[in-house]
């Protein structure tokens, strides 16, 4: 079963965020998997594990993005695959799910593999509009995956504490719901053994794809409150006993 | 501007962030001197089309086939497809539901057109839409408009719009029936059961007070001390989506557009940055109380008390408190 995984690169969890426009500053930033993306990794290397094959990492931006291939490979995929773009952060969901849908339809893959969303834009879309583009079938927010006589049986969260099973046929496209499984650590031999293994760089101009975006951020900031937040200070013991009196006498729930 | 509202329902039952949605619709219809069209789509749904119709909306789409019983999302694209390239609406609209997030940026793809999904409001500048949404978890929001020519296609989140505004009609709107070819060689996947986990007698939406965790916590070990915080308090304890998915406590106390949505009389929320996952669980809460040791968090702009530091200072203090405040 060969499987690629669409993986992308964020600011780190802890990053403080500068705003700059219609983007943050990314100079002085550490950055990371995409945490929703690390569980379909983990996903894709336990299938490949029962059921052989081989598992491709995707990953989209700038040079930096290597790393986070190259994190991959130390867990366990075969070979990467980076498309560079330095201006990855303005495309619109379609675009980068146009670019990354060419990059894979060069590749045999029985099944196209993506986190839920994205930490930084959250758009939540790629897997969905990659179905579209390379029209397979296509199932979201899996929480377990089946695979028995070339097609799967699938189980997918709902809201509300709801799941409903799903047959699905391969080839196909999955987006992974977080917390499907646990995540594995790289291990030293892991890392040493993916030093040998290949990244292929291509150009995201050379796929061919230029698409007119069809939205534009126009500017992020930080949002306006929607309520006045009373901010206790002091020493723990002395913002303790504020809160327990403020919870007490002034919003009468305790 | 034509807005059309395609509206979700399961097993004839509305989700009702439809009518959130609705309600959305009707605003955006008002600023733009607009008109709303909506869609009820599945198989024996022509009730909930007849409620639809007395809602203030200028006609009622009923979109009926046997292979529309239950969703699937080849289905629902081939259908609506055909549905907006008749009615060719300027703008779809739809809740930011789990089922729209499976099909609509696929839907607005065949068309060759985007989708701004999950939004939180929107703006009408010099007559044009300006959509709302939060971007790094909720750390900011960003201003999001359309290029190029409609329809466009914008999902709006739970809560995001109140359904009580949504306003009726004296007269009852046109319903019309909308016919699709469609073939069951088109839908690939196969629904099958619908299912609850069996769970324990965990009901937090029953709770008045909860003390609930994030990723702040750090460690499974540290959780006895938040426990310790909710028993002073006579408290359930309840976490965010990450402490639940590690294992450190049981889905079933999961709050959040996954788990359970919450409406106590008090959220002490303990090291929860409030991505917006969890938030839509837990907003509507009377009094919420955030401690985060970043001043910057985004559960703030939602918290009446706000305590910038360090938890594992302060959970053992608040216990002390507690334990103090009942004694007296």
């Amino acid at each position: 079963m060969n499987i690629v995984v669409c993986i992308k690169q964020v600011p780190a969890k802890d990053a403080p965020l500068a705003i700059a426009g219609s983007w943050i500053k990314e100079s002085d930033i550490g950055f990371e998997m995409n945490e929703p993306d690390s569980y379909a990794l983990e996903e894709a290397l336990r299938l490949k594990e029962k059921h052989g094959g081989e598992v491709v990492v995707l990953s989209m931006g700038p040079e930096r993005v290597k790393q986070t291939i190259k994190e991959a490979l130390a867990k366990g995929a075969e070979r990467g695959i980076h498309i560079a773009d330095d201006n990855f952060a303005q495309l619109d969901p379609l675009g980068s799910a146009k670019a990354l849908a060419a990059a894979i339809q060069k590749e045999k893959a029985d099944l196209v593999l993506t986190g839920l969303q994205s930490d930084d834009h959250g758009f939540g879309q790629t897997g969905v509009l990659l179905a579209g583009l390379l029209d397979r079938p296509h199932a979201t927010i899996i929480m377990a995956i089946e695979v028995a006589d070339g097609k799967m049986k699938l189980k997918r969260e709902l809201e509300a504490g709801w799941f409903q099973h799903i047959e699905c046929p391969l080839p196909a496209v999955l987006s992974i719901q977080s917390g499907i499984n646990k995540v594995r650590y790289a291990t030293l031999k892991g890392i040493m053994a993916a030093k040998k293994k290949e990244i292929a760089t291509i150009t995201r101009e050379s796929l061919g794809v230029s698409s007119e975006p069809t939205q534009k951020i126009e500017k992020i900031y930080i949002p306006t409150k929607s309520k006045q937040t009373e901010f206790l200070t002091g020493t723990p013991k002395e913002v303790a006993a504020k809160l327990v009196e403020k919870l007490r006498f002034e919003a009468r729930v305790l | 501007m034509k807005i059309l509202l395609i509206t979700e329902q399961r097993q004839g039952k509305w989700n009702n962030a439809s009518f959130e949605t609705l309600a959305a619709a009707q605003q955006i219809a008002k600023n733009a001197s607009g008109t709303v069209t909506a869609v009820v789509i599945g198989k024996g749904v022509g009730e909930l089309a007849d409620q639809l119709a007395a809602k203030n909306v200028a006609e009622v789409l009923l979109v009926e086939h046997e292979l529309l019983d239950a969703y699937t999302p080849d289905g629902y694209c081939v259908a609506l497809k055909q549905v907006i390239e008749s009615a060719k609406p300027d703008l779809v609209v739809s809740p930011h539901t789990y089922q729209v997030r499976d099909f609509a940026p696929k839907l607005a793809a065949m068309l060759g057109k985007g989708m701004i999904g999950d939004c939180v409001g929107y703006r009408s500048e010099g007559g044009k839409l300006v959509f709302v949404r939060q971007m790094f978890q909720g750390k900011t929001a960003a201003d999001v408009t359309f290029l190029g020519s409609g329809p466009s296609f914008a999902s709006f989140q739970s809560g995001a719009f109140r359904a009580d505004l949504v306003e009726a009609h004296a007269s009852k709107a046109p319903i019309n029936k909308v016919s699709v070819n469609l073939t069951a060689e088109q839908i690939r996947t196969k629904p099958l059961d619908l299912f609850k986990e069996a769970k324990s007698a965990v009901d937090l939406t029953q709770a008045p007070l909860i003390v609930a965790v994030g990723r702040g916590i750090k460690a499974p070990e540290n959780i006895a001390q938040a426990e310790a915080v909710a028993k002073a308090m006579g408290a359930e304890i309840a976490a965010s989506r990450p402490i639940c998915d590690e294992g450190w406590l049981p889905m079933e106390r999961q709050i959040g557009s996954s788990g359970q949505t919450v409406a106590p009389k008090l959220y002490l929320a303990l090291g929860i940055s409030g991505a917006i996952q969890h938030v839509v669980g837990m907003k509507g809460a009377r009094t919420i109380v955030a401690i985060n040791k970043d001043q910057n968090a985004p559960i703030f702009e939602i918290a009446d008390y706000g305590i910038v530091g360090d938890i594992f200072e302060i959970m053992p203090a608040l216990t002390e408190e507690l334990q103090k405040a009942k004694s007296s």
